[in-house]
């Protein structure tokens, strides 16, 4: 299988996504919410849907790098 | 407009006093306006978040041996303009320095701090690691070439964090003009509750009028029960 997609991202570098999806989650939702556990139960949402989203997304991109 | 609950609830605790204050406020420090508002709670939060956002960028972006905060300067020269720094600058006080710094080497003095928030050097034309003037104050400081060369991909990194941090801080600036933006799902949510509690009741209301008619029908069928 071609791997070129992932010998541009090193794996380790996507460890830095992590607090960045935790931080725009946080800030994110308590733009929509004033207490504190809607925040909370809100940005955990925003967290997963939006890994889920990338993931998604590098599939997408892995399978185009491989039938290319 | 039907409003949510929690929307309803919340409107009655939250005071924004003078908006465009608070705003200011927020882009200065993320955070300083909620707490202005009296909206601790949140204001910690926000400043946690975009705060440790743009300290770990600056962090991943510089190194003791060329400076820290190198990701975040402001330069528009020719060859060398900085877009980023138009979303750092959202950031507000944190950013600052960058123009302190610019304005320091654009004026031929000596940056402070070992370069912290300083613009690189302009490179010579022949050499992009050699600065333009060697006899320059700041001629010890890194060209762009240099400095990119050596901080590797975590310049990139420094970069996105910091402007991501400046990106999220509009969010909150917005939020302490304007208060909560609350979510179409939220009122549906509240709606569909309590359309469902309607129901309940409306369904509740005619098992009732229905067990009364059987008591009435009953009764009719049966004179002697009503002392007839």
């Amino acid at each position: 299988m071609d791997n070129a997609l992932l010998a541009v991202t090193e794996i380790n570098d996507l460890w830095y996504t992590v607090p960045l999806i935790v931080a725009a989650s946080l800030v994110y939702s308590a733009t929509r919410h004033e207490l504190l556990t809607p925040i909370l139960t809100h940005a955990v949402r925003i967290g997963i849907w939006s890994v889920g989203f990338m993931v998604v997304l590098f599939a997408v991109l892995a399978l185009m790098s491989w039938w290319s | 407009m039907v409003k949510s609950s929690e929307q309803e609830a919340v409107q009655e605790l939250v005071d924004l006093k003078d908006p465009a204050l608070a705003a200011f406020l927020t882009w200065l420090i993320p955070g300083l306006g909620h707490l202005y508002q009296g909206r601790r709670a949140k204001a910690a939060l926000f400043f946690i978040c975009i705060m440790a956002t743009f300290v770990y960028g600056c962090y991943l972006g510089g190194s003791s041996e060329f400076g820290w905060g190198r990701v975040v300067y402001f330069s528009w020269r020719p060859g060398d303009k900085r877009l980023p720094f138009i979303c750092q600058v959202g950031a507000g006080l944190p950013s600052m320095p960058a123009l302190v710094q610019a304005y320091r080497m654009k004026n031929h003095r000596k940056v402070w701090f070992n370069g912290f928030m300083a613009p690189p050097i302009p490179a010579s034309g022949q050499d992009e690691t050699e600065p333009a003037d060697p006899n320059d104050v700041n001629a010890d400081q890194l060209t762009a070439h240099t400095l990119q060369r050596n901080l590797h991909r975590y310049f990139d990194l420094g970069t996105t964090y910091t402007m991501i941090a400046g990106l999220l801080n509009v969010l909150v600036i917005y939020d302490a003009w304007g208060g909560p933006v609350f979510s179409e799902t939220a009122k549906k949510d509240d709606e569909e509750s309590s359309e469902d509690e309607d129901k309940d009741e409306t369904t509740d209301a005619t098992k009732g009028n229905t067990r009364n008619e059987a008591n009435n029908a009953a009764k009719s069928e049966n004179p002697r029960a009503n002392g007839a």
